[in-house]
């Protein structure tokens, strides 16, 4: 167990620089997900907490010794990568014991630790076979049992559930999760997928273009997302955004519709609003002009067009909703604790 | 699903494969047919008559001391050409690998002594081996070592090998290179976490893994070394001093060619043909087999 620590850590590739300057704080038995589109810098992140990426700039510190200049083998971290990265000419046995042969540990305890990381991963009738002889699944458990049995301060995870198909990966997804709390070890990981963020992380780190844009607990970073991205990019489908203009008592839209919020707001902003929080409703403030209509099943995403406007808009209505049974101008209400205000310029978010 | 060819008539098929077939036939089948009826002749000193002798020829070749030594010589030779020309190109390799900066320049260059011909790097190694005016043999003078591989057997195979294994690093290096950049950099990188450094990295990670590109090569180069260095030895030592150099393929040159003992050379063809053949088999039934994973 250990903390993890990250002092404005900053990256640059030539005279580009890729991480602005990231501040982290990973408690003892943590369990925090990067999470960013590809290309915001996450995966350079991890690398670099790894030491398979040299730090521009800043501080990484694990248990509070600085590790900027450690070479991979000596932080005492292990990590599971996208493509599994296991052996392919040793059999799974010898995938998870080759870090410990080379630490020269005895061989009745690497046999242990085998034994006891196989059991806990449902590995044990795979031990001898090769890893082009097992499934994806299978793969990414033995990557999984080769980080466990180093028994490492700091586990770190880069995307290691996006080559599996879907089922497949809402198990591994649990897998992990129960695997984490069980062995309480601390834990960074990488994902483009917000369902795995949010459903893993004790914290999460939402990441765009090089920068933290918010650090929080997940339900924290859906309820009050910090800026317009990280309230863009979580949540599914994601948030609504419409340009309006500050008012006494709400947000003026652009096609000059009032939608009160019950507080005061100033200046251009951006008025974000989640699909599941549109509530159908004859007297509401926001008009929709009805397009395409998707079900779900347990809820129907209907798809439109702000009236007099160009901005497009989704609400997520639970039960199943005909195309045909929806009028062609749906007005709905927006709860004023469900609207997002963020400042248009900045996209930082405003008031409560 | 594979995609194939359907034909509907013979015609067509034989066509196309014809050429191949007629190469085959008049370049191989025929001279390795005309190989073996010679080998079972005794022609006389003037061609004018042969006489059939069955596989005397062969009874004498074996009893041969100078033929058994050949043997010898043959396999020092391509052993040493194999394991020199795959060695250095191996560690070229691996270093061409880790650089970043200036790689294809550094490529471009080792690839370049493929482009000379066998016999040519024959001339250039004699001229700098040469006992009278050789640039290295001058140097070695100076440092009171008194070169001459023409007296001194062990030099003159020295040299062939050096010579013969010289052009052959750039075909290797090619093939290794390849090899090591098909390895993904992950796996380097997760034997890094585990704690290997850059030799334990090499010997249980890389080197495993290049195992199928060095099997072919040790293939290839072995057939290299039994037959196309044929142009380097006969620039250089002609298979002297005292048949020092005369490996197999050269000793049917000069017995034919020289010795006019045409049965005899044919014979030797033929065994010769016959020992890279089984050769082959082995290496791809008892080797390939465990480089594949």
């Amino acid at each position: 167990m250990a903390t993890l620590t990250l002092t404005q850590v900053r990256k640059s590739f030539g005279a580009t620089e890729v991480i602005h300057g990231v501040d982290i704080d990973v408690a003892e038995g943590e369990f925090i997900v990067i999470v960013g589109p590809s290309g915001c810098g996450k995966s350079t992140l991890l690398r670099m907490v790894a030491g398979l990426e040299t730090v521009t700039a800043g501080e990484i510190a694990i248990n509070g010794q600085r590790v900027n200049e450690r070479e991979p083998m000596d932080r005492n971290i292990a990590m599971v990568f996208q493509n599994y990265a296991l052996y392919p000419h040793m059999s799974v046995f010898d995938n998870m014991a080759y870090g410990l042969k080379i630490a020269r540990m005895p061989k009745p305890e690497i046999a242990a630790r085998v034994a006891e990381a196989a059991r806990l991963l449902q590995l044990e009738p795979y031990l001898a076979r090769r890893p082009r002889e097992l499934s994806g699944g299978q793969r990414q458990r033995v990557a999984m049992g080769r980080a466990i049995v180093r028994q490492p301060a700091v586990f770190l995870f880069d995307e290691p559930l996006s080559n599996l198909d879907a089922k497949l990966r809402v198990q591994m997804r649990l897998e992990i999760k129960a695997l984490q709390r069980k062995l309480g070890i601390t834990s960074l990981y990488v994902t483009h997928d917000q369902v795995e963020a949010m459903t893993l992380a004790d914290r999460m780190i939402v990441m765009n273009e090089g920068n933290a844009e918010q650090i929080g607990a997940p339900l924290e970073v859906y309820e009050r997302p910090a800026t317009l991205f990280a309230a863009q990019f979580i949540g599914s489908p994601s948030m609504n955004v419409l340009p309006g203009e500050g008012a006494e008592d709400g947000v003026v839209l652009e096609n000059g519709m009032r939608i009160p919020l019950g507080r005061p707001v100033a200046g251009k902003v951006m008025l974000g609003i989640r699909p599941e929080h549109l509530v159908p409703d004859a007297d509401g403030p926001l008009a929709i002009e009805t397009g395409m209509s998707e079900p779900v099943g347990a809820q129907t995403l209907v798809h439109g067009r702000l009236t007099g406007s160009t901005a497009e808009c989704v609400a997520s209505l639970p039960g199943v909703h005909r195309e045909s049974d929806l009028p062609a101008v749906q007005r709905y209400a927006v709860p004023p604790h469900a609207a997002h205000v963020f400042d248009a310029a900045t996209g930082r978010r405003i008031g409560v | 699903m594979e995609k194939r060819v359907t034909f509907k008539g013979w015609l067509l098929p034989l066509l196309l494969v014809a050429p191949q077939v007629a190469v085959t036939a008049v370049f191989f089948f025929y001279p390795a047919g005309q190989a073996v009826w010679q080998s079972l002749f005794i022609p006389d000193p003037f061609g004018l008559k042969s006489q059939f002798v069955g596989l005397g020829n062969f009874e004498f070749l074996l009893g041969d001391p100078y033929y058994r030594a050949s043997f010898v010589t043959t396999a020092i030779f391509s052993s040493l050409v194999t394991v020199v020309s795959m060695g250095v190109a191996l560690v070229l390799a691996v270093l061409a690998d880790r650089l970043i900066k200036g790689s294809g320049t550094y490529r471009t260059l080792l690839i370049w002594p493929y482009a000379v011909a066998p016999a040519v790097a024959g001339v250039l190694w004699l001229f700098m081996f040469n006992t009278r005016v050789g640039v290295v043999a001058w140097y070695l003078g100076q440092l009171g070592y008194d070169w001459n591989h023409v007296l001194n057997g062990g030099e003159a195979m020295g040299l062939v090998v050096v010579a013969s294994a010289w052009g052959r690093i750039s075909y290797n290096f090619l093939f290794f290179l390849a090899g090591l950049q098909a390895i993904p950099r992950s796996v380097i990188e997760a034997a890094a976490i585990d704690g290997a450094r850059f030799w334990t990295r090499f010997w249980t990670i890389v080197f495993p893994l290049l195992s199928p590109t060095t099997f072919f090569l040790l293939v290839v180069n072995i057939v290299y070394a039994f037959f196309e260095t044929f142009g380097v030895i006969h620039t250089i030592t002609s298979g002297g001093p005292q048949q020092a150099t005369t490996i197999l393929v050269y000793k049917v040159f000069a017995d034919g060619f020289v010795g006019q003992d045409l049965g005899s050379s044919a014979a030797q063809s033929v065994i010769l043909l016959v020992v890279v053949g089984v050769l082959t088999v082995v290496q791809f039934r008892f080797i390939e087999r465990r480089v594949h994973y």
